[in-house]
Order: structure tokens, then C-alpha cells, then sequence
């Protein structure tokens, strides 16, 4: 083999073990990222006779449903808020929540034909959801605050701090997406698990509810291990001026999510190297 | 000066395959949890499951690519030509070996991956050009180049679902060929649209090959396209470099039947009421050989056992061209006077290819025992392998390949009525002028 001065451009090697995150090569594929998200929003509402209206439609009537089953039929409490505003912000940072894992956890077997014949770095089709589903929080954040005219809610600073909790929200959902698709890709049973599970992490997050429902101080800062409960609470914060978050809360949703996000990505690059062989 | 573009290191690829659930190719969680005991058992006991078994797609594969080379793959289906591209390309990762690459590398592989139907065609030259790995300003600027090498003008803002198949491959195919980069790995784009298109295609690769001199890795079944587009070729069996070399070389080896192609065969015996025993290829000097000239008679002879009377029985044979074209087909019922074979029995039938029908090149023979489209009884594809070789008398004017057509027609001459200027006549022309 005739030496040659320069080094290669590209080795490759079997990985064992953990992989590195490569960022700089995630960094080199921004344009693709990109293009996959506006594909995601322009394909998403294509041939629907309502098209975009159902980005507005779905929080509307999952909220007004949520606010009669949590004031009028269980009564819960809201912390001295109107119950529609109450559960529409609640719901304003765990729609965005859910929407984005659950369209990417879809996506790598969506992309299956993609994965299997052109190379990129996979972790850009479940990231293209995490961007593209800000389409929609847009949406639904647009319709809280022609809700905050309606009630009459004062506008504040606080306000300010809501792209903080949007992006908290937003890496979790990462996380947590980087864990479904890359399940998902060996195990299909993610595609029916994963909408049950975040049923149950719903109801098991202060979205129709406020954590100061729960008694115990100490409890409530354990309740906030479950990282939405942070940015739920966050989001009433803002919007409300109310809420049982604490700052020791919000560190702790800081680390969850920092945690969901990491464990996400090094499991992906785990497990992203026999994508093609098994999808 | 010759530099390398790409340098393969005995490089390595496994699978797994698993006895057990190998039908669904994945596995659900239920099965994960219900063999897991007897997973963390074996682990401990460091044994390995016999229910799966480690299957070698490539091994210990070597070899170097020099920059404004184009280096052909070829091999049959399973040889490990797609394994090798796919680790080139990194779309899987290999077991064992190391791949280094001098330079951007891009792929072309199957046209239109990465299309989304709902999406308009300019949206998709956008998506699938960065999916190939362009920026958004390269594909800016290759835009109108990419659309008028397509013909696609007037359907640009129309969602690619509703083109036509010819409009969606020539897009798929422009954009991938827009692609610049400086090691072109090509696997079988061919294979796709109309004939015309195809020779387009073909011109644009080899331009990539040739003027630009760009170094191309190109895996297909195509042989003419190979033998065009490279200089040097591979040849991959069960996953092992067989044969590297110059290009027509390697091919002729390949088709050749590899070398251990013998000129007769025995069959084993089916489970079929009427069977091949045996098949062989003679000269008309009565000797077995897998080689003939142009003008030579080519007899096949094949042994059957039918082993009930079958209505309408008939033994046929097909001859294929090193492209998989076939050339043609006989059949007994063709025969005259008639041969039956419906009776029960063993069967000894010869069938005499006539000389001067076939080209020069590599040929496949299919023996099949049918009945008229209803029921195969026993198929043999592509059982024996000969070869025709020019002889001294052939002149074709230094045509080769395809410039020469299909068949060779034993086209008789004749003068009708010719007037020639005398060759005195002739020779005085240029006497004269010596003369001045």
C-alpha cells in the first residue's frame, strides 16, 4: 500500500462499548436536521380537510374535557385558579411534552427505509420531533394567552421565564424519545406501550391537578423526581404567579432532565450501530 | 501519482441468526422476558445458545482503491457485495477490520430513498439531496441543473406522489448523480426506468468515472455496465475476495462458471415424477467441453427419469446471455419428426445449437421438464455454463459488445450487378500525378 501523508478523512472501526456523542459530526448535519423538520411540519397536516385547525382544536377540547372532569365532576382544587386556564397550562407544557415522544418514538421505524440505505447520524430523525412539535406549542401557547385575556390574568415578568421551562420540557422529551425510538427499532411492542405509559404519566403528573394537593412539603419535593412535574408547575408559575415549586424542586427537575436527556443519547449511540441490521 | 483514495483492512462481518424467531427478524419484549432465565443461565455458564449461529457475510476482505480509480464489486447474490457497500457507506458497522477513507465519500443507492410522497418535488430535491449529505447551499446552487437533467420543470410544485414512476426515478437519480463527492460508491441504480434513461444515466456515471476522474466503487449484475464503467474489478464469493483484477479478466471468470463450471453434471435425484439425471455440453468431436468457436455445433445432452406417464410432457431449454438476456428458447414439442417422452421411463435426448447463431461471449443454459403452462416438474436455472470464442474468420470490423447486436446472422453475400472501374483504371490516377 502506497503511503500516504494526510490522514483519512473518515476511519472506520467496530465500536465496542459505549460510543461517544460525536457532537461535531450532529453539528456538520445541521442542514439535514433542519430539512427533516420542516419535512415534519409539512407532512404532518397534509390532505386534512382542517389542516393546521387541528394543532388548535386538539388542546382546546382535551382541555375543556379535562377542566369539567377536574372541577365539575372530582372537584379538585387549582390553586384559586379558573379551571379552564388552569388545566390549558398544564396542559400547554405536557401536550408538547407528549407530542414530541411520541411522534419520534415512532420515527426510526417510520424511516426504516432510510435508516437501512443512506447514512446519517440517526439521532436527527427523533430530534427533527423535539423542533418540529414547537410548531404546535406555538399554537397552544398563543391560545393560553388569548386564555389569560379572557380570565383577565395580568400579564408579568414571569412570563419571561417560560422559554427556561419550554426548554426543560424539551430535553426531557428528548430523552425520553432517544429511549422509545432506539427501544422501539428491536422491541415494536414500544408502539403499543408507549401511549398507555404516557396515560399513566399524565395522571401521575400535576397537569388536571396542583402539586399543593399533596400535603407534606417533603412529599412534594419527591413528587418533583418526576421531571414534569417541574415544568408543569413552572409553566402555572408563569402564567398564574401560583404554585407549590419550590427552588429545590426545580433542581431536582433540572437534574431529571439533564439525566433523561444524557442516558437518552449514550443509549442511542449504543444501540444505533445494529439499527440497520435488525429494523 | 497514486494515491489511495480507500483502504480496506481485513475487514469482517457477522450475523446472528436465530433459529428461534429468525421468521420475524426482530424480536418482541415477550420473548426477551420469556428466554431471559435461560439467557442470564448460559451467560454465567459462558455458554453460547445453540439456537442461534454466527453466519460470516464478509471475511477478512482486503484490499485498496487508488484515487480516479473505478473499481467494479461484482459477485453472485449472497457473495457480500451489498455488506461490503452498506460498511463503506456506514450504513452498518463491520465486526472485525477498519475502512480508511481519503476524502468525502457519498453513495448512490437505491434511487428515491428518502422521497416523501406527500412532499412536492422541490421540497424533495432539498430532502433527499441533504439526506445524501449536500448543505442546502450546494443544493442551491445544483438546483436547476438537477431539475432540467430530470425533465421535471413543469411538476415541480406537484407532490411526488402523483409522478408518474419514469418522472420519480429521474429525479431520485438526478439528484443522487448531482452529488460531488470525490469517492462515488454506486450499487445497482441501473436497474431502473426506461431504456433511454438508463443509457443517460450511464453516460453521467461515466463521466464521473472517466473526465472527472473521480474515484467510483460500482457493485452490479450488470456486466456490460462494469466492463464499461471500470478499469479494475473484484470478484466476492461466500464472502471472500476470489478473484482481483483487470475487469475483463474477472468478469470472464465469473461468468465462466468460476473455473469449476464442469461441462457435465450429474443430478441428484428429486422428489418429482419426472427428474434431470444428468446434463453435459459436446463438441461435435464428441468430447465434453464448456468452450466453442462461432462456427462450431454445440450439442447438450440430458438424462431424465419420468417416473409415471404425464400427459403432454415436454423437455425445453433456454439459453441466457452473461446479462441475463435470454437468447432463446427450444422446446421438444418443437421437434420434427416428434419425440414423446409422457411415457414412463429413462430418456436420453440430445438437442444440437446449431453453429453460427451465437455471438462471441459467455452463455447460461436453463433445462426445464413441463407441460404446457401448467406444471414445472423439474427447473435447473442456470445449470451449465459455456462460452463462444471468435475464430480467426470472424471479422466484425472492430465492433464488440453491444455494437454487434444479438445474434450472429450467417448472412449470405451476393453480387447482383456491380459495375467496378477496372483496377488499371484505378491505378492510373495516382500514376499520372507522379508523373507531373
Amino acid at each position: 500500500m502506497p503511503a500516504r501523508s494526510q490522514k483519512p478523512t473518515l476511519r472506520i472501526r467496530p465500536t465496542k462499548g459505549w460510543a461517544a456523542l460525536n457532537l461535531r459530526e450532529l453539528w456538520s448535519y445541521r442542514d439535514l436536521l433542519w430539512i427533516l423538520v420542516e419535512r415534519n411540519i409539512k407532512v404532518i397536516y397534509k390532505q386534512t380537510a382542517l389542516g393546521v385547525a387541528w394543532v388548535a382544536l386538539q388542546p382546546l377540547i382535551a382541555a375543556i374535557i379535562l377542566a369539567v372532569i377536574a372541577g365539575r365532576v372530582a372537584k379538585l382544587p387549582s390553586d384559586g385558579a379558573p379551571h379552564l386556564l388552569f388545566v390549558f397550562c398544564g396542559l400547554t407544557a405536557w401536550n408538547y411534552f407528549s407530542q414530541t415522544a411520541q411522534r419520534s418514538s415512532n420515527s426510526l421505524v417510520n424511516n426504516a427505509q432510510l435508516v437501512s440505505k443512506v447514512y446519517f447520524p440517526r439521532m436527527l430523525i427523533p430530534l427533527s420531533h423535539t423542533f418540529s412539535t414547537l410548531v404546535d406549542f406555538a399554537v397552544t401557547l398563543v391560545m393560553l394567552f388569548i386564555f389569560m385575556a379572557i380570565y383577565a390574568v395580568p400579564p408579568t415578568l414571569r412570563l419571561l421565564a417560560i422559554p427556561g421551562f419550554l426548554f426543560l420540557t424539551a430535553i426531557t422529551a428528548t430523552g425520553v424519545a432517544l429511549w422509545f425510538s432506539a427501544l422501539s427499532v428491536k422491541y415494536r411492542d414500544c408502539n403499543y406501550a408507549l401511549p398507555l405509559f404516557l396515560q399513566i404519566w399524565m395522571w401521575a403528573s400535576a397537569v388536571i391537578y396542583p402539586t399543593s394537593m399533596i400535603d407534606s412539603p417533603r412529599w412534594q419535593t419527591l413528587f418533583a423526581l418526576n421531571p414534569v412535574v417541574g415544568f408543569v408547575e413552572g409553566f402555572r408559575w408563569c402564567v398564574l404567579g401560583r404554585s407549590a415549586l419550590t427552588s429545590t424542586m426545580l433542581w431536582i427537575t433540572v437534574g431529571m432532565s439533564i439525566f433523561a436527556l444524557l442516558s437518552g443519547a449514550f443509549f442511542f449511540r449504543r444501540v444505533e450501530r445494529d439499527f440497520a441490521d435488525i429494523i | 501519482m497514486s494515491d489511495v483514495a480507500l483502504s480496506v483492512q481485513n475487514l469482517s462481518k457477522s450475523f446472528r441468526i436465530a433459529h428461534q424467531s429468525g421468521s420475524r427478524g426482530y424480536r418482541t419484549l415477550h420473548d426477551e422476558l420469556v428466554t431471559l432465565p435461560r439467557r442470564l443461565i448460559d451467560r454465567l455458564r459462558r455458554q453460547r445458545r445453540s439456537t442461534s449461529e454466527t453466519f460470516w457475510a464478509l471475511k477478512d476482505v482486503s484490499f485498496d482503491v487508488q484515487t480516479g480509480e473505478a473499481l467494479g464489486i461484482i459477485g453472485s447474490n449472497g457473495a457480500g457485495k451489498s455488506t461490503l457497500l452498506k460498511i463503506l457507506n456506514r450504513i452498518t458497522e463491520p465486526t472485525r477490520g477498519a475502512v480508511d477513507i481519503y476524502g468525502r465519500a457519498g453513495a448512490l443507492l437505491e434511487v428515491g430513498t428518502g422521497f416523501h410522497p406527500e412532499l412536492t418535488g422541490r421540497e424533495n430535491i432539498f430532502l433527499n439531496g441533504a439526506i445524501l449529505g449536500m448543505t442546502r447551499t450546494e443544493i442551491k446552487r445544483k438546483f436547476d441543473e438537477i431539475v432540467a437533467f430530470a425533465e421535471v420543470e413543469r411538476f415541480l410544485d406537484t407532490p411526488v406522489k402523483r409522478y408518474s414512476s419514469g418522472m420519480y426515478v429521474r429525479l431520485a437519480f438526478a439528484v443522487a448523480a448531482h452529488l460531488d463527492p470525490e469517492i462515488l460508491l454506486i450499487d445497482e441504480v441501473l436497474a431502473v426506468g426506461d431504456a433511454e434513461f438508463q443509457k443517460k444515466c450511464l453516460e453521467k456515471m461515466e463521466n464521473v468515472a472517466t473526465k472527472e476522474g473521480r474515484t467510483v466503487i460500482f457493485v452490479s449484475h450488470d456486466m456490460d455496465a462494469i466492463c464499461h464503467l471500470c478499469s479494475r474489478c473484484i470478484l466476492l464469493r461466500n464472502g471472500e475476495i476470489a478473484k482481483t483484477g483487470n475487469a475483463a479478466e474477472v468478469i470472464a471468470t465469473y461468468l465462466g462458471g468460476e473455473q469449476d463450471q464442469a461441462p457435465e453434471i450429474d443430478f441428484a435425484r428429486i422428489e418429482s415424477e419426472a427428474s434431470f439425471q444428468f446434463a453435459g455440453l459436446y463438441n461435435p468431436r464428441g468430447q465434453a467441453s464448456t468452450s466453442f468457436s462461432t462456427d462450431e455445433p454445440l450439442l447438450l445432452k440430458s438424462s431424465f427419469a419420468v417416473r409415471r406417464r404425464i400427459e403432454g410432457l415436454q423437455l425445453s431449454f433456454s439459453v441466457f446471455n452473461f446479462k441475463s438476456d435470454q437468447v432463446f428458447y427450444a422446446s421438444l414439442s418443437m421437434a420434427n419428426p416428434t419425440i414423446s417422452v409422457e411415457a414412463a421411463g429413462k430418456y436420453n435426448i440430445a438437442a444440437q445449437i446449431p453453429g453460427r447463431l451465437l455471438l462471441p461471449g459467455s452463455y447460461f443454459i436453463t433445462l426445464a421438464l413441463h407441460t404446457p403452462k401448467t406444471k414445472l416438474y423439474d427447473l435447473r436455472k442456470q445449470v451449465l455454463s459455456f462460452r463462444i470464442v471468435a475464430t480467426m474468420d470472424d471479422r466484425y470490423d472492430g465492433f464488440t459488445g453491444d455494437d454487434l447486436g444479438h445474434v450472429y446472422a450467417d448472412v449470405k453475400w451476393q453480387e447482383i450487378d456491380n459495375q467496378r472501374v477496372t483496377d488499371s483504371s484505378h491505378d492510373r490516377i495516382p500514376r499520372a500525378r507522379t508523373n507531373v
